[in-house]
């Protein structure tokens, strides 16, 4: 009932505000009338007693505004004059606000462009997916190793079987095929995904199905694909009448049965995925064999779908139960292995892995372009409230209360970061697609887009409260402290009182100079990491040989096929002028697919009784080791006798050797790879095999021609570049197959640089947002070295009038600004130390305290606070002495 | 109680709603009754009494209607809602509380 009296009430004061006003009006002339006519009655003559009861209510307005605030709407009246006015006052100086708004857009769009890359790669990197917040990385985990693994097909099934607690387990895999034949051989990349895979991830095809649940199974039984949108459009011209056609597909013709819907990019980050496949077709997709009926053959990267309701580690005890049971079911081929439940953005098996680090450094980044944006903006706001001190003291000396000015200038910062966030937003949303333009292309299309959706929206605008709150709160303490009557007495001048000003102008821009001096020392520090990956070495040469790949297993070619045209091939290659030596490797160093792993045995080594020692190995031909220049130790080269015929034999490196051998020579030694033994012919030196950043780790060679291959790299040592080696290696691999093309040729430095991609994004940004809060924090210097020398003139006029040289002015106002420069260095270097440990694996062979870094911070940082008050030093020296003094 | 308008928020308010328990009444008549009842000591200014009234309408304790007054001319009479009325019974007792206590006080001390 009250409820109802107080919200008709207030909704009536608040639509029909005029009215109200006007019944306000009458109230009180009826009360003044009475009055009047009380008065008369006690004799009074009329126009005396009217005067006496004007007189006894004080001031009129006041008293009309008073019932109009116990209205208690007139807080959203007072928002609309604020509102009113602040735009007006904007709009008197556009100067100032373009300014400000310029320099919080830099701020707020550069935070916004973060949480959507954060959104849209980490958080909720696959759109389309439904629900991904009950989506979890199901990742294998083998005890004594560090890192996650792959897991196997049956393992996937028992999982699928007995997982209550989740909605759906599902497996996938990356695979790439090459669809135009011709001159050119496209690479696309797709999954093999298990049947209940759309189901699971909620993405209903436009057209046709997507796998029913027997297409997981039946070898090879089901060449049926479901194809992308844009594959749809770009291929097949959007044919409405595509379910039911062929397509050939690693030498099979598939079925196409689905097309999913636009913006549906598969679940990867990274790649956008062009087609699907039914988990029963892994052994024509996947070039190392049939994988379906074998419990140590670990390749999937799966997922687990959540029951509502159901926590991730309620999810985590349950499977790591089963994974326990699998051990003691299968000890041969499951000891040590256990699994491990992963939120999205710490999946191990994608572009997630770059971009995490990066990201977080990123967003450290934003925040603090954002602080010295605020700064800058509170800065300029200081110097107009200044100009405006006049305006405010009037309305404090006609009753304005003090929290009502506060909040007029809240309104006002927040109108300017309202223009700020929509602006910030649109940067945001222009620069979605930045992070793929950033990294090293891989000659494959690529999918790195931000998301803004509610989340980046609310986030945005939180953080652009936020910022008004910080710079808006700093006027608002400095008017204040008005002094009514010292404001009054003087009509220009110390009001607010300008050493207290000055003192926050200071602070400020010492804030900004420390913040911006830890951006540029970080991003010194990635700059010589990012110069020192460039030159560092691999342990294998990356000098003259370039690289590609004839894919045979995409053109369908069985294993004596594919043998026999590997054998001429490599023949015609190496009679090519200029080519020095030619060798195949099943894997590319420093590629994304994975290295062959398998369980070893070794003579008199005996592992922990729980674990399974696993060693990666690569099938190479011979010259591999001449043509990457790998140094033998001890030993001998793989050579084409080498074959099937012939005795398993196997070639480790160094670090192997210290392991499992105790440091002895091993020649002559057995080597067990899963069930084979091998003779062991050499031993070269440790590499790196997939990044620069890996510990040293053990890993050895076997002949490709005792573990045949279908896909292999081609590596070719040779003075030529790959230009010219492109049309000459296309026309060999022509002229033995006129259906094949070799993949692009690239130098092994390109490969290498393709690994780097999480400091190439981690130096661009850091030198990008770095150089922006330069520039904002020379503004800020500039702001208030020019407004130093203004508010100083009658001392500089004195100095002049003494007999100050110009030059001894030029001085005084350069060291005044190079020692508030030089106060925030300090500040920012010891801050710098503590933080840039948080750079972490970004930093490659550099100490986060590397003085060469801090060195040239601090040359830029001062040269730029040179160039930022020498304009106003200048101005200072052409103060007119005669103009300063009479002013006052 | 020295100047009139010294008097409490809370007290003007609890003498707003208990002469409004007699009958609705326009702001005038609540001042004047107010200024006979407690024989002149209590002069209630209309620079308190409208914004009192204002803040009680907007609270639900009271509610207002034109009328015509006792000389014909258009007057807004405020009345007690029956929420305001429970109100005034739980200030009544709450005051009755404390001066007794401060009596008390005044008397022992």
């Amino acid at each position: 009932m009250r409820l109802f009296h107080k919200l008709r009430h207030r909704l009536r004061s608040l639509l029909q505000k005029e009215q109200a006003d006007g019944e306000l009006s009458d109230e009180f002339q009826f009360h003044l009338q009475c009055q009047i006519n009380e008065l008369i009655a006690e004799g009074v003559s009329p126009d005396e007693a009217r005067y006496a009861a004007l007189r006894s209510i004080g001031g009129l307005e006041q008293f009309k505004q008073e019932c109009r605030d116990m209205r208690s709407v007139s807080f959203i009246e007072h928002i609309q004059q604020d509102l009113r006015f602040g735009f007006r006052m904007l709009a008197r100086s556009p100067g100032f606000s373009l300014l400000a708004i310029l320099c919080l857009t830099v701020g707020i769009g550069a935070n916004a462009a973060v949480f959507s890359w954060i959104e849209g790669t980490l958080f909720r990197p696959y759109p389309r997916v439904a629900h991904q917040e009950r989506l979890l990385v199901l990742a294998g985990t083998a005890r004594g190793t560090p890192g996650y693994d792959e897991v196997s097909w049956p393992d996937f099934l028992d999982f699928q079987k007995s997982c209550t607690l989740a909605e759906a387990v599902v497996a996938e895999k990356i695979v790439g095929t090459t669809l135009s034949i011709g001159d050119r051989a496209e690479r696309t990349t797709g999954s093999i995904v298990s049947a209940n895979y759309f189901d699971a991830m909620g993405v209903r095809p436009v057209l046709g199905r997507g796998f029913t649940p027997d297409e997981d199974s039946g070898r090879n039984a089901h060449p049926v694909v479901v194809i992308s949108y844009q594959m749809w459009q770009d291929r097949f011209r959007g044919d409405p009448a595509i379910i039911g056609k062929t397509q050939m597909m690693n030498g099979l013709p598939h079925t196409i049965v689905g097309v999913t819907p636009d913006g549906f990019y598969g679940t990867f980050v990274g790649y956008p995925f062009q087609f699907w496949v039914p988990a029963s077709m892994q052994e024509k997709f996947d070039s190392t064999g049939y994988k379906l009926e074998d419990r140590d053959a670990r390749w999937i990267e799966g997922f687990v779908r959540l029951k509502p309701g159901v926590t991730a580690a309620q999810a985590q005890a349950e499977i790591a139960g089963v994974a326990s049971r699998l051990e003691l079911a299968y000890p041969e081929t499951n000891r040590g292995r256990g699994i491990k439940l992963l939120p999205l953005w710490q999946s191990p098996f994608n572009g997630a892995e770059i971009l995490l680090p990066t990201l977080g450094i990123a967003l450290a980044v934003v925040v603090f372009v954002l602080l010295i944006a605020c700064a800058n903006v509170g800065n300029l706001m200081l110097v107009r409230s200044f100009a405006r001190r006049h305006e405010m003291t009037i309305r404090l000396a006609i009753g304005a209360d003090r929290r009502r000015l506060l909040k007029q200038l809240l309104t006002e910062g927040l109108i300017l970061s309202t223009f700020a966030a929509v602006g910030g937003l649109l940067v945001a949303n222009w620069c979605r697609n930045a992070l793929v333009r950033i990294i090293p292309p891989r000659g494959v299309q690529m999918r790195m887009a931000g998301d803004i959706d509610w989340r980046v929206l609310a986030l945005s605008a939180a953080v652009c409260l936020i910022s008004t709150l910080l710079f808006g709160l700093v006027p608002a303490i400095q008017s204040s402290k008005v002094d009514l009557a010292g404001a009054l007495k003087s009509e220009s001048g110390g009001v607010v009182s300008g050493r207290h000003g000055s003192r926050i102008r200071s602070t400020l821009v010492l804030l900004q100079v420390a913040l911006s001096f830890i951006l540029l020392v970080a991003a010194g520090l990635l700059i010589q990491s990012l110069q020192r990956i460039r030159t560092a070495s691999p342990g294998f040469s990356t000098q003259g040989v370039v690289l590609t790949a004839v894919n045979l297993f995409a053109a369908g070619y069985d294993a004596p096929r594919a043998r026999n045209f590997q054998d001429q091939l490599m023949d015609r290659v190496q009679s090519l002028s200029g080519v020095e030596s030619a060798a195949y490797g099943r894997i590319t160093p420093f590629s994304y697919r994975t290295y062959s792993s398998a369980p070893i045995e070794v003579d008199g080594y005996e592992a922990p009784p729980d674990q399974e020692p696993t060693v990666e190995y690569n099938e190479v031909s011979p010259a591999y080791f001449e043509t990457l220049r790998i140094p033998f130790v001890s030993g001998r080269d793989f050579s084409r006798a080498d074959d099937e015929a012939a005795p398993p034999v196997a070639i480790v490196n160094e670090t192997m050797v210290a392991k499992y051998w105790r440091g002895e020579n091993p020649i002559g030694k057995r080597l067990k790879v899963k069930d084979r033994w091998m003779q062991v012919v050499g031993v070269v030196k440790t590499a790196k095999y997939a990044n620069l950043l890996e510990p040293e780790k053990p890993f050895f060679y076997v002949p490709l021609r005792q573990n045949p291959s279908t896909q292999v790299g081609l590596f070719v040592r040779t003075p030529q570049g790959p230009e010219t080696m492109a049309p000459q290696l296309a026309h060999e691999v022509h002229a033995l197959d006129p259906d094949l093309a070799p993949y692009e040729v690239i130098t092994m430095r390109e490969q290498i640089d393709r690994t780097t991609s999480s400091q190439h994004i981690a130096v661009t940004l850091l030198t990008g947002f770095g150089g922006l809060a330069l520039l904002l924090a020379g503004i800020g210097l500039y702001g208030v070295m020019s407004y130093a020398v203004s508010q100083s003139t009658r001392e500089l006029g004195l100095r002049m009038a003494l007999g100050a040289a110009p030059s001894h002015l030029l001085r005084l106002v350069m060291s005044r600004g190079v020692t508030l420069t030089a106060g925030g260095i300090a500040v920012g270097a010891s801050a710098a130390l503590l933080l840039t440990r948080l750079l972490g694996y970004l930093l490659y062979k550099v100490s986060p305290r590397d003085p060469l870094s801090f060195a040239l911070a601090f040359a830029v940082m001062i040269v730029v606070a040179m160039a930022a008050s020498l304009v106003p030093a200048w101005r200072a020296t052409k103060t007119d002495p005669v103009r300063a003094l009479r002013s006052e | 109680m020295g100047k009139p308008t010294d008097l409490v928020q809370g007290t003007l308010d609890l003498l707003i709603l208990k002469t409004l328990a007699l009958q609705p009444m326009h702001g005038w008549g609540i001042a004047q009754r107010i200024r006979q009842v407690s024989n002149e000591v209590l002069q209630v200014n209309q620079g308190a009494l409208y914004p009192a009234l204002y803040r009680l309408e907007q609270q639900g304790w009271i509610q207002s209607k034109w009328g015509e007054s006792e000389n014909n001319r258009r007057a807004k009479y405020y009345s007690l809602t029956r929420d305001g009325g429970k109100y005034l019974r739980q200030q009544e007792a709450q005051w009755n509380r404390l001066s007794g206590a401060i009596d008390l006080v005044l008397e022992t001390a």
